[in-house]
């Protein structure tokens, strides 16, 4: 099946053949590991354990406070040493737990589901949610929430998003590959869980072993079918990509869920299936560590907590040129100031970026109007505009510009040729000003 | 590694096109039709043409050292203005006009009004405008074009356009021969007219260019030319309505260089395709409105300044449709 793409887009380089061919393998076990409480987005986690307290593998250690939550696991057995506040790679100081590591890998006990697609919807949220599963696409959001949707908004479609439109970035590809069984399992579930019967895997053309790893897959399941996207960013957005294979848009400020949509990301059902099957929480994901800068770029199955600087070295360090360190891909990604910041269920990829591959601009020029960044913006914004109300500090009039309809996916950005911070300008419009 | 690394906020990649590029690129892609020039006319064209830039770059260099800015004649812009400018001036002329016609460009229109990006109207149009006006006779007097590089003594002569406001058609087509002929030599450039807008297939070589870098799109072009070419079709004949010439229009005066190269300025034209086309049309009609109706023989320089004050206006009214929205954003916005 291929389809028409949405309107704008971008195509930067697409550097996937950094890692592509490397299999997931397991990051070595690090010793100590430091678990933030807030991994989401929604309510933080109240800590329920003590220091000096033994965890198992799989035990709850931070317990949600609210519906938009997920509770967060131990990913190791050993004994908790700290609790307090440790920086992520946002750069936020958050709550965490740490737990030194006794490398004996013992289990909590888990509940085995051999006959899982005979549970019921009920029964497989109980377990998803008890999972802490978050979207591991990268935004973290609370995977139980998209499966429980309000009477009133009926689903008809659940789409797995395969596209991995970011660069550099293959953790997804990866798995599509290797697990393409268990990713079709995870969106038989979360169809059963949401009663749909039409289900999609969305991979864009630039990964055509994996489109045919997951067709394999489907073979026999007729109300699965892969969908083949155009190569473009930000393809995998939500709302593009609801776009591309269903032909819906989603209003400003509505949710996918108002068109009859759920996505999910492919991690997300691989995690889904593993806790609906195996009763597994979510405490490993896969990290795609590449980018110029790593010696050894490998796609690495890390438990979360472990320190991106152990990751790293586990790729043979970082070479003498690298002058940025991304969490994420380089276009929505975040700049790490410190390597010694835990992976968590969120985060997608690590990209070492040398000083040749950034852009890093001390200046920038004014607009000349050429209409690049309006051609790109994927929600029909005019990114020049904002950008020029931001800087002269007219936030409310940005408001008319559709300033909180941006997702800040960087499109507009990447294509000025003045070098414009215009995302950067539209953050500081947002900031100051209410929706 | 890098110590500290380093921290800024995404997206940490960028295309590399820049607006240097842009604009160097651009003055690149004129470089055929300034050869032609050079060809036709000889060393007094591209003297004419030298000083122009000179001075245009110079003026933008020194305007900025002496507000304690930073100079940016880097970036191409001052350079291209400098080279439409001499393109768009008539061979021989004094030395001083392309001075001052680059002073007018640069210090008048672009730097007074806040620098690139900040202009109302196209830099070299208005310089050339205010020369038109200050020097009528200097820029209208042309020269025939002489096929032997050093003829320094060439003949005056009259523009095609001229030929056809003064004596009418059938007058242009004796001086040319036939039909046939007129084209040819129009294609070739082998005319009276302005330094480098003679030659349409050495425009048309260089606008092929930039559409395929993708640093213009055909919006502006296209709707200018065949909102000329049908008015010419429609009007443009003695007498009886449908029986003009849109092809002598669209290859005689500086209708090619004036549709791809100056319309199509980024600054001074609309950012939205749609608003683009309307602007296009907008030259397209003001132009032929002048040819067919003006005191001048050559409405181009006229009409694309005007439809430059509306632009501001059009990207006002057109909008792009927010994704996911019922209908057009328009109207609201202040």
């Amino acid at each position: 099946m291929t389809v028409t793409s949405f309107k704008g887009g971008i195509h930067p380089p697409e550097k996937k053949e950094l890692s592509a061919h490397k299999p997931i393998t397991g990051a070595s076990p690090p010793a100590r590991l430091v678990i933030p409480l807030i991994q989401h987005i929604g309510a933080p986690c109240k800590p329920v354990v003590k220091v000096r307290e033994s965890v198992k593998k799989g035990d709850v250690i931070g317990a949600p406070t609210g519906f938009v939550s997920a509770p967060v696991h131990s990913s190791v057995s050993g004994t908790v040493v700290a609790i307090g506040e440790f920086p992520t790679a946002t750069g936020k100081l958050v709550p965490s737990v740490t737990v030194e590591n006794d490398f004996k890998e013992e289990w909590a006990i888990l509940s085995d589901n051999p006959d899982y697609m005979s549970l019921s919807p009920d029964e497989m949220r109980e377990k998803i949610r008890a999972a802490g599963i978050v979207g591991l696409g990268g935004a973290a959001f609370p995977s139980i929430v998209k499966l429980s949707p309000p009477k009133e908004k009926p689903i008809d479609t659940v789409i797995i998003n395969g596209a991995e439109c970011e660069p550099y970035l293959t953790a997804d590809y990866r798995l599509m590959l290797e697990r393409a069984v268990d990713v079709i399992s995870g969106l038989r579930i979360i169809m059963k869980v949401l009663g749909v019967e039409r289900g999609f895997v969305g991979i864009e053309d630039n990964k055509p072993r994996a489109i045919h790893a997951i067709a394999k897959a489907v073979e026999g399941l007729p109300s699965i079918r892969v969908c083949t996207l155009p190569t473009k960013y930000p393809q995998g957005a939500e709302k593009m990509l609801i776009k591309t294979i269903t032909g819906r848009e989603v209003p400003p400020r509505a949710l996918p869920m108002d068109v009859r949509v759920v996505v999910h990301n492919v991690g997300t059902a691989c995690a889904i299936f593993e806790a609906v099957r195996f009763g597994k929480p979510l405490i490993e994901r896969v990290v795609t560590v590449t980018g110029e800068g790593v010696r050894e770029p490998k796609n690495l199955l890390a438990k979360v907590g472990t320190l991106i600087s152990q990751l790293i070295a586990d790729c043979g360090g970082l070479r003498e040129d690298t002058a940025k360190v991304i969490a994420g891909g380089p276009m929505m990604g975040f700049a790490l100031p410190s390597l010694d910041v835990p992976v968590t269920k969120g985060t997608s990829g690590i990209v070492a970026m040398t000083a040749g591959s950034i852009a890093h601009a001390e200046s920038f020029e004014p607009c000349i109007r050429c209409g690049r960044c309006i051609d790109r913006c994927p929600m029909g914004l005019m990114p020049s505009m904002l950008s020029i109300y931001a800087e002269k500090g007219f936030y409310e009039g940005a408001k008319d510009y559709g300033l909180f309809d941006c997702f800040e996916c960087g499109c507009c950005t990447f294509a000025c040729p003045s070098k414009r911070p215009i995302v950067q300008l539209i953050r500081l419009a947002k900031s100051q000003v209410k929706p | 590694m890098n110590d500290p690394l380093i921290v800024s906020v995404s997206p940490h990649i960028r295309s590399d096109v820049t607006t240097a590029r842009i604009m160097w690129s651009v003055s690149a892609s004129l470089f055929p039709a300034t050869l032609m020039g050079a060809y036709f006319f000889g060393p007094r064209a591209v003297i004419t043409v030298a000083l122009s830039i000179l001075s245009a770059v110079l003026c933008e260099h020194l305007y900025q050292k002496a507000l304690k800015r930073r100079s940016t004649v880097g970036d191409g812009s001052a350079f291209l203005t400098g080279l439409l400018l001499g393109l768009t001036l008539p061979p021989v002329v004094p030395f001083y006009v392309p001075v001052i016609g680059s002073f007018v460009a640069i210090i008048v229109t672009k730097q007074l009004f806040g620098g690139l990006g900040f202009n109302i109207f196209n830099p070299a149009l208005i310089g050339r405008a205010f020369l038109l006006v200050s020097f009528p006779k200097l820029m209208t007097s042309w020269r025939e074009p002489a096929s032997a590089f050093l003829l320094f003594d060439a003949r005056t002569t009259a523009t095609p356009l001229g030929i056809l406001k003064e004596q009418g058609y059938e007058k242009l087509v004796e001086v040319f021969g036939d039909r046939l002929t007129l084209y040819s030599e129009l294609l070739i450039g082998h005319r009276g007219g302005s330094i480098g807008e003679t030659s349409g297939i050495a425009l048309l070589i260089g606008a092929a260019f930039l559409l395929c870098r993708r640093y213009i799109t055909w919006h502006i072009p296209l709707s200018f030319l065949g909102t000329a070419a049908f008015m010419a079709w429609v009007f443009g004949g003695k007498g009886a309505l449908f029986s003009g010439d849109p092809l002598l229009h669209l290859l005689s005066g500086g209708m090619l260089i004036g549709a791809w190269f100056m319309a199509t300025d980024y600054v001074t034209s609309p950012s939205l395709k749609s608003g683009q086309i309307v602007f296009g049309c907008g030259c397209g009609f003001l132009t032929m409105l002048i040819r067919l109706k003006g005191g001048y023989p050559e409405g181009v320089m006229f009409a694309i300044l005007i439809m430059n004050a509306f632009a501001p206006l059009i990207d006002r009214k057109f909008h792009p449709r927010t994704f996911g929205a019922k209908k057009q954003k328009s109207g609201g916005v202040p």
